[in-house]
């Protein structure tokens, strides 16, 4: 296949960044996205520049590492896939492709496509947790959850991570993040005892690290890799209400 | 958001139906009119509803438009360096994206609505005129544009309902999965209602089924 790739090209966090034009050839339509960069890296190696700089880890769809907004979209035109799983075959031959990375206040870029996601991480110290001590796996039958419960439960806790959300998003918030987690643990019998200061802690969490308010457009659900429900922020307000409103919060 | 829309859609709603008793004739009409200014008496007197509510209304309308314009600066703060590519956009519908600039535009014609037949100011026919009377020299056919205007504003405003009012059952945490066809059904129907209900007596006069 014959691509042009118009890539972000940023040397580092004070740089301006510009999009820069790379023309490749001969890429097999069976090659992953991320490995299509790769071609393209070794190339710019082997001719003395400075390979794109990108996050990858796992590239099997699981670890939320991969990222970049292709053509617009974060992780590109196959919907409920990663980056590292899109293949070449979604696009066509000769096509011009942009490449950016996730664009947001909260997710500074560190080098061309690889930004800073520790936002994420902040919001999870603030309550993305339970705090029993957990030790070695219990016997499953001793805390019985309802199963609709634990099917909700485990479709939040799909949730890898990535911020496709907020790099979809049009208000640049990470509240299908946020209601991810908050479902995922508010559904569960061990997440009780946090519950009304986690769903606080956490939105003052997201809102200081510069992320931006919820409208509902509903286009993170569509971004995520993992087809998190918009649902997750449906519960994420409930519990927010319950526990400010409702006086449920200590 | 949620709760100052929730209030207005149920103006409009009540604003509809008052409107529709232009149908039944000028002085049916006109006697709702007159009723909006005695509701209350002689308990209370004149106008003390009808002035209760326009400061309900106001105040929601000033709380809508902060919470509007702090959740749009926080999105400008959110993303202060924009996509290079074409965004797009793989959400849900045309709606949505009418929020921002179609609640300008509501806004606009809001203060329209009231110059022209709240305080007669660029109504043809002034203060010593009847509601009805009003009304029907307003769109007049020689006036078409002034129809034009008012059916394009009923249109964002059915749009901003379509998207709105299932965003304020999200909102407040009251979706589910199980009810989300039911809350779109209503947004739908509603934004349909309230369109229709409000288009249908400017066109009637500009069409002179009502004169």
């Amino acid at each position: 296949m014959k691509l042009t790739l118009r890539i972000w090209r940023q040397k580092g966090p004070q740089d301006e960044g510009r999009m820069v034009e790379y023309e490749l050839d001969d890429i097999s339509p069976d090659a992953s996205f991320l490995e299509m960069l790769d071609v393209l890296n070794e190339r710019l190696i082997t001719e003395g520049e400075e390979p794109v700089a990108f996050d990858h880890d796992c590239r099997e769809g699981i670890c939320g590492m991969c990222s970049l907004v292709i053509n617009g979209t974060p992780h590109g035109p196959e919907r409920m896939t990663t980056t590292c799983q899109l293949h070449m075959r979604k696009f066509k031959d000769g096509e011009v492709i942009d490449v950016e990375p996730w664009r947001a206040r909260a997710f500074p870029v560190v080098k061309d496509l690889v930004v800073d996601r520790s936002s994420f991480d902040r919001m999870i110290q603030s309550g993305g947790y339970i705090t029993a001590p957990t030790g070695t796996a219990p016997e499953a039958h001793s805390v019985p959850v309802p199963k609709a419960d634990a099917d909700h439960a485990f479709e939040a806790a799909e949730c890898i991570g990535c911020g496709a959300c907020v790099a979809a998003c049009p208000n640049g918030s990470a509240a299908l993040f946020l209601g991810a987690k908050v479902t995922h643990l508010g559904l569960m019998p061990q997440g009780q005892p946090e519950r009304w200061d986690r769903v606080v802690s956490m939105l003052e969490t997201h809102d200081e690290a510069g992320f931006g308010g919820c409208t509902n457009t509903g286009e993170c659900t569509v971004a995520c890799p993992k087809g998190i429900p918009l649902d997750v922020i449906s519960n994420l307000n409930r519990d927010f209400l319950k526990a400010t409103v409702g006086g449920k919060k200590k | 958001m949620a709760v100052t829309g929730a209030i207005l859609v149920g103006f409009l709603i009540a604003h509809m139906i008052g409107n529709l008793k232009i149908f039944l004739g000028a002085s049916d009409f006109d006697h709702y009119a007159e009723w909006l200014r005695t509701m209350g008496e002689p308990a209370v007197p004149r106008r003390t509803v009808l002035t209760i509510l326009e400061i309900v209304l106001g105040v929601s309308v000033l709380l809508h438009m902060w919470s509007a314009i702090s959740l749009a600066r926080r999105a400008r703060a959110a993303r202060p360096v924009k996509y290079q590519g074409k965004k797009k956009s793989n959400a849900q519908g045309y709606a949505t994206h009418t929020m921002r600039y179609g609640g300008v535009v509501i806004l606009l014609f809001v203060i329209w609505h009231l110059l022209d037949l709240t305080f007669y100011a660029v109504n043809p026919k002034g203060s010593d005129a009847t509601p009805y009377d009003r009304v029907v020299a307003d769109f007049d056919a020689s006036r078409w544009y002034i129809t034009v205007w008012y059916v394009l504003a009923v249109l964002l405003v059915g749009l901003h309902l379509r998207h709105g009012i299932w965003s304020a059952f999200q909102t407040l945490g009251l979706r589910s999965p199980r009810n989300n066809n039911a809350l779109r059904g209503l947004a739908g129907g509603l934004a349909a209602v309230v369109t229709i209900g409000f288009i249908a007596v400017p066109i009637s006069v500009t069409f002179g089924w009502v004169s």
